[in-house]
C-alpha cells in the first residue's frame, strides 16, 4: 500500500523499520528525543526502542562522531543526526580522517555502518552559519557515500539503504523538503544508492539537479514544456557513487547540459557532473553546460539579499532558453507577486 | 554590593536588555524580523553585572544568545534592532542577524552562533592584545552547553598556560535547547569544576543577582588586567521565554512549570529593585527617569528599523 507522507514522516518510518529489523541499529544526536524530534523525524522512536537506542548527547559533536565510528567498528549501526551541516563541521577530522578511512587503511579488516543526517537550512535569516549546503565536500572524500533526496518516496528507500550499507554514509536532507508530501509505500523497502532518477523526460535538454532544487528544476520544465521544450530531470539522489551512466545516456539524447545545485557554484557539484560530460560524452554535447548554483558568498541572513541570493525555477528556465538558443524573454515570474522568498511554501511551519 | 554608586547603571543596563528583547518579543508576529532570535529574557543581571565591570575598551565575544551581551557592553540599540529587520542600517548591514552583532566601537566584536566557537577567538584576541602590548580585557560569554565542546577546553587550557587577561563567563541555565543537563554531564558535577582541572580560578555565583555578578567579574577584569591571568566564572539563570523565538514553551513539557515559576520569582529586575529601592541605595524617580528614556530609546530603535532602507548588495568576500 502506498499513502502520501511528508518528507520528515518518510524519514521517520524508515527509522523506525530498520531498528525494528535490527537491533544494532540507534539513533543519536543533539535533540534526537526532545518534543520536537528533529523536526518531527525521531518523535515517537525514544517511546517505542528506549532510552539505550535513541538517544541525546553532550554538544560534543567532534567526540561523539568517534564514539559512533566506535560503536560501529564494535558491530553497531549507528545513526548520528545533525539539525544543521553547519554544526558538523565540528566533526570533520572524524569524519574525513576517520571514518572514510578505516576501512581501507586497514587492509579492509573493518568496516564503518554509520549514517550521519545533516540538515541543509535555508530562509527566515538562517544566514552565513546555518544554511550551508557541503555536498561537494563529502562527496570529494574517497571512503564516504554522501545521499541527497528530494522526495519522501527517496528519503525512506535511500535512508534505509544507508543504513543497512556497511560504510559511512552522508546523508544531506534540505530542510524545505520537510513539509513536502509524496506516495511513500509502506513496510520495508530500499532505494538502492548510486542510482539516479529521471524525474521527468524530454528530448531537447538535460537538467541534472540535486535534492530541493529538483522541485525547482520540475516547475521550470513545466514552463518549459508549455513552450514546446522539453527538458529531462535528472535527480541526482546520490552523489558518491556517482551514476554517471544516467547523466551520460541523457545528455546523449538532449546534447544539452544545465546543472542546478543547493551548494555554491565553484569547485561544486556542478562542476563535477560538466566534467563528466565533458569527459564522457563531449561529441554530443552542442552548447556549453550550464550550471545554475549559489553565488560564491556566504548566505546574506536579510531576507532582501537571500531573496536574490537563492537561483529559484525563473533562473532554471532563463539558463533552458539560453542553453536553446531562444532569445532572452523577461519572463513571468512563478510566485505570484508578494509572496515571501524565505519560507518555501504555504504548508511550511516554522521552526526553521 | 562594593560598589554603589554602579546601582543605578546596572538597572539601566538590565532594563534596557529587558526592554528591547520584551518589544521584539512583542512584535516578532509581524514577521518583518525575519530571523531567529533566542531571547534572553530572565538572564539580564548576567550580562549586565559583567559588562559594567569592563571598560569601553575592553572586548566582548558571544553566542547564539547575545542580545543582552551585545546591549550590556553599549552596543547601540538602533544598529541592533535594523539588523534584526535586516536593513542596510543594522550592525552587519543585513549580513548578520540576530546572530550575529557587533558593534567595534564600544568593543562588542561579535556575536557568533556555532555552539563554543568564538571562545578560542576570544581567547585569541586576548593573545594578540598581550602580544601588542595592549592593556585589554577579554570576556567571553558562552552556554552551559558550549562547556562539552572539546575546544572550550583547548581554550581555556591555552589561556591559562599563557596567563592571558580572559574571563571565561558561562551562563548556566540548565538547557541546551530542550536538552537538561542530566543528559549531557555527570550528575552531581559541577560546570565550574571542570573548568578547575585547567587550573583556572573559578568562582560560582548566582546570576540572577546582578550586585554579586558584578562583584565576582570586576575582581576578575582587575585580575585579568593586572596580569594575574584567566578566572571562569560560572553564572546560576534561567531562560524564561523559548529557547528560539518569542513565546513560552512550558506546554513542550521538556521542563516543568514548578521549575520554572521558582525561577520567574528570582526575576533579576524585581530582585534589584526589592532590595535596593527598600535599603535607600537608590531612589524611586531616578530608576523611573531610566526607565523612561529606555522607553523612548527603544520606541526610537523600532521607528529607525522600520524606516530603513533594505541592503542593495550583499557583503563582498574579501577584504579589499
Ligand atoms: C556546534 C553546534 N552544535 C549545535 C548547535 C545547535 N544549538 C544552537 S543553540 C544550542 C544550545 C546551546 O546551549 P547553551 O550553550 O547552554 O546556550 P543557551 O542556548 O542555553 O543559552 C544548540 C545546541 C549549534 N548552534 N552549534
Ligand atoms: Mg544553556
Amino acid at each position: 500500500m502506498t499513502r502520501e507522507l511528508r518528507f520528515f514522516q518518510a524519514l521517520r518510518e524508515a527509522t523506525e523499520i530498520a531498528m525494528s529489523r535490527d537491533p544494532s541499529v540507534y539513533i543519536m544526536g543533539l535533540g534526537v528525543p526532545d518534543p520536537k524530534g528533529i523536526f518531527g523525524s525521531t518523535l515517537g522512536l525514544r517511546e517505542k526502542f528506549g532510552e539505550a537506542r535513541v538517544l541525546d548527547m553532550p554538544t560534543s559533536e567532534n567526540g561523539m562522531t568517534g564514539v559512533a565510528i566506535g560503536s560501529a567498528l564494535a558491530g553497531m549501526r549507528p545513526i548520528l543526526t545533525h539539525q544543521r551541516i553547519d554544526f558538523a563541521l565540528l566533526s570533520i577530522e572524524q569524519i574525513v580522517n576517520q571514518a572514510a578511512k578505516w576501512h581501507t587503511m586497514f587492509g579492509g579488516l573493518m568496516k564503518v555502518p554509520l549514517v550521519i543526517r545533516m540538515i541543509v537550512g535555508r530562509g527566515w535569516g538562517q544566514g552565513p552559519q546555518h544554511s550551508q549546503s557541503l555536498q561537494a565536500w563529502f562527496a570529494h572524500v574517497p571512503g564516504l557515500k554522501v545521499v541527497m533526496p528530494a522526495t519522501p518516496h527517496d528519503a525512506k528507500g535511500l535512508l534505509l539503504a544507508s543504513i543497512e550499507d556497511d560504510n559511512p554514509v552522508i546523508f544531506i536532507e534540505h530542510r524545505w523538503l520537510y513539509g513536502m508530501s509524496g506516495p511513500v509505500p509502506e513496510g520495508h523497502y530500499t532505494v538502492p544508492l548510486g542510482i539516479a532518477r529521471v524525474a521527468r523526460e524530454g528530448r531537447d535538454l538535460t537538467i541534472v539537479s540535486t535534492s530541493y532544487m529538483t522541485l525547482e528544476a520540475l516547475r521550470a520544465a513545466e514552463r518549459l514544456a508549455e513552450e514546446g521544450i522539453a527538458a529531462e530531470v535528472v535527480d541526482l539522489r546520490t552523489l558518491s557513487p556517482l551514476d554517471e551512466g544516467t547523466v551520460l545516456e541523457s545528455v546523449r539524447k538532449t546534447g544539452r547540459l544545465l546543472v542546478t545545485d543547493t551548494g555554491w557554484k565553484t569547485f561544486g557539484i556542478g562542476a563535477e557532473i560538466i566534467a563528466r560530460a565533458a569527459e564522457g560524452c563531449l561529441a554530443s554535447l552542442r552548447a556549453a553546460p550550464v550550471r545554475v548554483c549559489l553565488p560564491d558568498l556566504p548566505t546574506p541572513t536579510s531576507a532582501a539579499l537571500a531573496a536574490r541570493f537563492y537561483p529559484r525555477a525563473i533562473h532554471i528556465w532563463k539558463e533552458a532558453r539560453n542553453l536553446m538558443g531562444l532569445a532572452g524573454a523577461e519572463g513571468r515570474p512563478f510566485e505570484p507577486p508578494g509572496v515571501p522568498l524565505d519560507v518555501p511554501d504555504p504548508s511550511f511551519v516554522g521552526p526553521f | 554590593m562594593s560598589d554603589p554608586a554602579k546601582l543605578p547603571i546596572l538597572y539601566e543596563l538590565m532594563l534596557r536588555i529587558r526592554r528591547v528583547e520584551e518589544r521584539i518579543a512583542d512584535l516578532y508576529s509581524e514577521q518583518e524580523m525575519r530571523c531567529p532570535v533566542h531571547l534572553c529574557i530572565g538572564q539580564e543581571a548576567t550580562a549586565a553585572g559583567a559588562c559594567a565591570a569592563l571598560e569601553r575598551t575592553d572586548h566582548v565575544y558571544s553566542t547564539h544568545r547575545s542580545h543582552g551581551h551585545y546591549l550590556g557592553k553599549g552596543g547601540s540599540v538602533r544598529a541592533m534592532m535594523a539588523e534584526i529587520y535586516g536593513k542596510a542600517t543594522g550592525c552587519s548591514k543585513g549580513n548578520g542577524g540576530s546572530m550575529h552583532l557587533v558593534d567595534l566601537s564600544v568593543g562588542y566584536m561579535g556575536s557568533t552562533p556555532i555552539v563554543g566557537s568564538s571562545i578560542p577567538i576570544g581567547v585569541g584576541d586576548a593573545f594578540g592584545a598581550v602580544l601588542r602590548g595592549e592593556k585589554r580585557v577579554t570576556m567571553v560569554f558562552f552556554g552551559e552547553g558550549a562547556t562539552e565542546e572539546g575546544v572550550f577546553h583547548e581554550s581555556v587550557n591555552f589561556a591559562v598556560l599563557r596567563k592571558l587577561p580572559v574571563v571565561f563567563l558561562c551562563e548556566n541555565n540548565l538547557y541546551s535547547v530542550y536538552s537538561p543537563m542530566s543528559v549531557r554531564q555527570p550528575a552531581g558535577r559541577e560546570v565550574y569544576s571542570v573548568a578547575q582541572g585547567h587550573g583556572i580560578e573559578c568562582h560560582q555565583g548566582a546570576g540572577n543577582d546582578v550586585a554579586a555578578v558584578y562583584d565576582l567579574a570586576r575582581k576578575a577584569v582587575r585580575k585579568a588586567r593586572e596580569g594575574g591571568g584567566p578566572t571562569f566564572l560560572e553564572l546560576k539563570t534561567y531562560r524564561w521565554r523559548e529557547h528560539c523565538g518569542p513565546n513560552f514553551d512550558n506546554d513542550l513539557g521538556y521542563r516543568t512549570v514548578e521549575e520554572y515559576e521558582e525561577w520567574r520569582k528570582l526575576c533579576p529586575l524585581e530582585a534589584f529593585e526589592k532590595r535596593y529601592l527598600a535599603s535607600g541605595a537608590v531612589a524611586a524617580d531616578e530608576l523611573r527617569r531610566i526607565a523612561e528614556r529606555i522607553e523612548r530609546e527603544v520606541a526610537d530603535a523600532v521607528a529607525f528599523a522600520k524606516s530603513s532602507p533594505f541592503p542593495q548588495e550583499a557583503q563582498g568576500v574579501y577584504a579589499p
